[in-house]
């Protein structure tokens, strides 16, 4: 193994109200593919946006070829040698391939742009990677795949000694993987030393030659791929400490009546024959990574997004559900992840958020019945304990926890009786989500039955009656609370995809 | 034959806009005989220099996603501004001329800086400063119409640029000076790093930013482009119109918005071309001056420039739906 190129060491970030980064180790040696593991959250994107300046490091050291080094910008860590190859592919769709490769230090001829040197520097670069590529293609036009191959190129091409791959894998088909591997080898000849950031315990497994894990901001360690199992891994990855009680069993009888059935539901890549069930006052916990499909099956689900196929019964009926709107007709609520985006029109107020769902309810003749509106709310106001000076508040002076129970109260007033928590406590502080918590047990105890999707480990272990995992579009398991463990759900989540 | 090989190198869009100039040119040649003469010819390219140079502006801050709605006003203000100085401060006319340009540039980097610096919406930073524009207009004018020098008089020499009486017969040569800024903005806009930024703002600003692109400093720029033509457009405004009226020129950005939507560039940024959007105020003024020798009056114009503006963003919108 080569001699070490990188060196991050007790890195700390912090933003406002998240330890992001809690003194976090990092070495990378030359012609080595180290694999950067964790789950959602566990700060392995945070870390390395600092090594490549796009966040400032509030302490700690990075030392890169013997020097210590703090980049300022992403152009600083590049002309040093220093390249991400991002999760999100960052194209310009309008230029052509060479145009982007060159984006920010174009070859000029005078004041005009050298078009054309630009287009022979990239032939030029394809064929050294053994890439088919036209340079002078628009990039738009090109499968994702390919565009993944311009962005390693473009890293290539920086002379870069540090090669960071953020998920790259993730919307690959396994040929154009197998290609990209074929490339990261080449690389490893010449002594580029890769960091790769990936869930696909097969392709660590494959590529890399170190893995090291993080777990909620910190470093746990690292292990050599070949002298570990996957399960030394998983261990690692969730090997915390859960201080709020996890379910241990379930209240809800085993004969009780299935409220939701949903079978064989297909939308796109990221919903592939998706088939469960939802029991009367049962919190359906789904559990899986990043990008694992569970929000979208919900959303195609609800009808939000457009479904290949599939079909869903509610209590025992076959519906169908096309829109939104079906979907409320039908009984289902969707509380969104993006409560900001979807969820609430924080410029109005309480009482009108709450009765948004229902305007119909409290309408006299042309007008609303503003007495009958309050009232509700006031109702609802109360039954949650959402903290808020009146119902005529306006919801952007809420807290997060209290904005969240808006929601749930509009949907509570349209009698929906399946309702789907998308990420029920992301941004809200620790008090509130007790509350959400108990509210959602209140519900259930109630005899609503409830999906709940949450990327929080110990939230699915707290709340689920029982657990659907998922993986890249498909479900990989179910397990009751009585058996799940973190282990477990990790396992199912990480499952290699023949 | 040389015609059709400039013809055949024309991008799709370009081509359907110029297949749509030669049809209504025919038909309003065939359903009005009074269309088809000289003067005619004349007065469509005296109202098109001034909307053509504010269009080729207002097309980069368009690229670039956003918009500026303060070159109509603009336009008036910096006319006045100038012909003020002429008539009001007795200045030499060149200086009324350039303080038009640089009256436009300043509101170009204003508009730039409220977008790409604070961040303001391109729609209401620019909507405010078309206000401050049309106040500006009347504060200087006392509210009263300027006339900047006639034709006739030593000073009108600047009215030469667009059009040149030659025993009595009229030479529109402002189209050359349009023509020959059509051609360097369209240099600009595809081989030049000002162009090539503009139009990477408008496909993706983060990745733009990531690359190491100044992007404040170019997003700045592209609106400072629009001002500067706009002062240019105030100057051809006044070389082809007697009197400014402060309060005019609202609606006339719409005109050179129009111009370029037709033209194919995409009001979500990222896409178009300079000889495009010269294509398609073609278009829009043929309609204008066009359709009341059909029998159809201003407010049929409106309705009528409306529904080719949906036209033109709907061949957008279904494109970006197949890919």
């Amino acid at each position: 193994m080569g001699d070490v190129i990188l060196t991050m060491k007790g890195i700390d970030k912090s933003f406002p109200g998240v330890h992001a980064l809690d003194h976090v180790d990092l070495e990378v040696r030359k012609g080595e593919v180290l694999a950067l593991m964790g789950e959602n959250g566990a700060g392995k994107s945070t870390l390395m946006k600092v090594l490549t300046g796009i966040y400032k490091k509030d302490s700690g050291t990075i030392t890169y070829e013997g020097k210590e080094v703090e980049f300022k910008n992403t152009r600083e860590a590049q002309d040093a040698g220093i390249v991400i190859v991002h999760q999100e592919l960052n194209m310009l769709g309008h230029l052509t391939v060479a145009q982007n490769l060159f984006i920010g230090r174009e070859f000029k001829n005078g004041i005009k742009i050298d078009d054309k040197k630009m287009n022979e520097e990239a032939k030029k670069l394809f064929d050294r990677l053994n890439v088919d590529i036209d340079p002078t293609e628009t990039m738009s036009k090109l499968t994702v795949g390919k565009q993944q191959m311009c962005e390693i190129a473009k890293a290539v091409s920086f002379d870069a000694k540090v090669i960071i791959f953020d998920e790259p894998s993730a919307a690959l088909t396994e040929a154009e993987i197998e290609e990209m591997f074929k490339i990261i080898r080449d690389l490893k000849k010449k002594d580029i030393a890769m960091v790769y950031i990936s869930h696909r315990m097969d392709e660590i497994k494959v590529i890399t030659d170190r893995v090291t894990v993080m777990r909620d901001g910190t470093y746990v360690g690292t292990l050599i791929t070949n002298e570990c199992t996957k399960e030394d891994i998983i261990n690692m990855m969730v090997g915390r400490v859960i201080y709020e009680d996890p379910k241990t069993v379930s209240a809800v009888p085993k004969d009780a009546p299935v409220v939701l059935k949903v079978e064989h539901l297909n939308a796109g890549k990221m919903v592939q024959d998706v088939s469960f069930e939802l029991r009367k006052g049962e919190i359906l916990g789904f559990s899986g990574l990043m990008g694992a499909g569970r929000t979208e099956t919900a959303r195609a689900l609800f009808g939000a997004d457009p479904k290949e196929s599939g079909d869903i019964y509610i209590n025992g009926q076959k519906v169908t559900i096309n829109s939104p709107e079906d979907a409320v007709k039908a009984g289902i609520g969707y509380l969104s992840e993006d409560r900001k985006r979807y969820g609430i029109v924080v410029q109005k107020t309480v009482a009108e958020n709450t009765t948004m769902a229902t305007m119909h309810k409290f309408m006299k003749g042309l007008f609303i019945d503003k007495k009958k509106e309050e009232e509700v709310a006031q109702e609802y106001v109360d039954a949650l304990a959402t903290k808020t000076p009146g119902v005529d508040q306006l919801v952007v002076n809420l807290s997060g926890g209290n904005q969240q129970k808006v929601v749930i109260a509009k949907w509570l007033t349209r009698d929906c009786e399946i309702l789907i928590f998308d990420e029920p406590t992301r941004g809200i502080d620790v008090g509130a989500k007790n509350e959400i918590y108990k509210l959602m047990n209140k519900l259930a105890s109630e005899g609503k039955s409830i999906i709940m999707i949450s990327s929080e480990m110990t939230e699915i272990l707290r709340m689920s009656d029982r657990i659907v995992v998922m993986c890249e579009g498909k479900k990989t398991g179910e397990i009751g609370i009585e058996e799940a463990t973190q282990e477990n759900i990790m396992n199912l989540a990480t499952r290699e995809i023949n | 034959m040389a015609n059709k090989k400039a013809l055949s190198k024309l991008k799709g869009r370009e081509a359907i806009v110029v297949g749509i100039i030669l049809v209504m040119v025919v038909v309003f040649s065939l359903l009005s005989p009074t269309f088809r003469t000289y003067t005619t010819f004349v007065s469509l390219l005296d109202s098109s220099y001034y909307v053509a140079l504010m269009a080729i502006g207002v097309t980069f801050p368009l690229i670039t996603g956003g918009v500026d709605l303060s070159i109509g006003t603009g336009l008036i203000s910096y006319a006045l501004f100038g012909g003020y100085l002429i008539v009001h401060q007795e200045m030499p006319v060149a200086v009324g001329l350039i303080a038009c340009v640089i009256m436009g540039t300043i509101f170009g980097v204003l508009n730039g800086f409220l977008v790409a610096v604070m961040e303001l919406p391109p729609f209401l930073a620019t909507l405010c400063t078309c206000m401050i524009n049309r106040g500006i207009g009347s504060l200087l004018s006392g509210g009263f119409g300027i006339s900047w020098p006639s034709a006739l008089s030593s000073d009108g020499w600047f009215r030469s640029i667009f059009r040149i009486n030659s025993n009595g017969k009229i030479l529109p040569v402002g189209i050359i000076l349009i023509l020959v800024l059509v051609l360097v903005m369209n240099f600009v806009l595809k081989h030049t790093k000002v162009g090539r930024y503009t139009i990477a703002i408008g496909s993706n600003k983060e990745a733009t930013r990531l690359a190491g692109v100044n992007v404040k400093f170019y997003h700045i720029f592209a609106y400072t482009i629009c001002g500067f033509f706009a002062g240019l457009a105030a100057i051809a405004y006044s070389g082809t119109y007697v009197t400014i009226y402060p309060g005019s020129g609202a609606g006339f950005e719409m005109d050179a918005i129009g111009g370029a939507i037709v033209g194919g560039v995409s009001a979500s940024g990222g896409v178009g071309s300079i000889i495009g959007t010269f294509l398609g105020v073609i278009v829009i003024c043929l309609m204008k001056v066009g359709l009341p020798f059909i029998g159809l009056q201003a407010n049929w114009q409106q309705i009528i420039t409306g529904l080719i503006l949906i036209g033109a963003v709907l061949i957008d919108v279904v494109k970006k739906r197949k890919v």
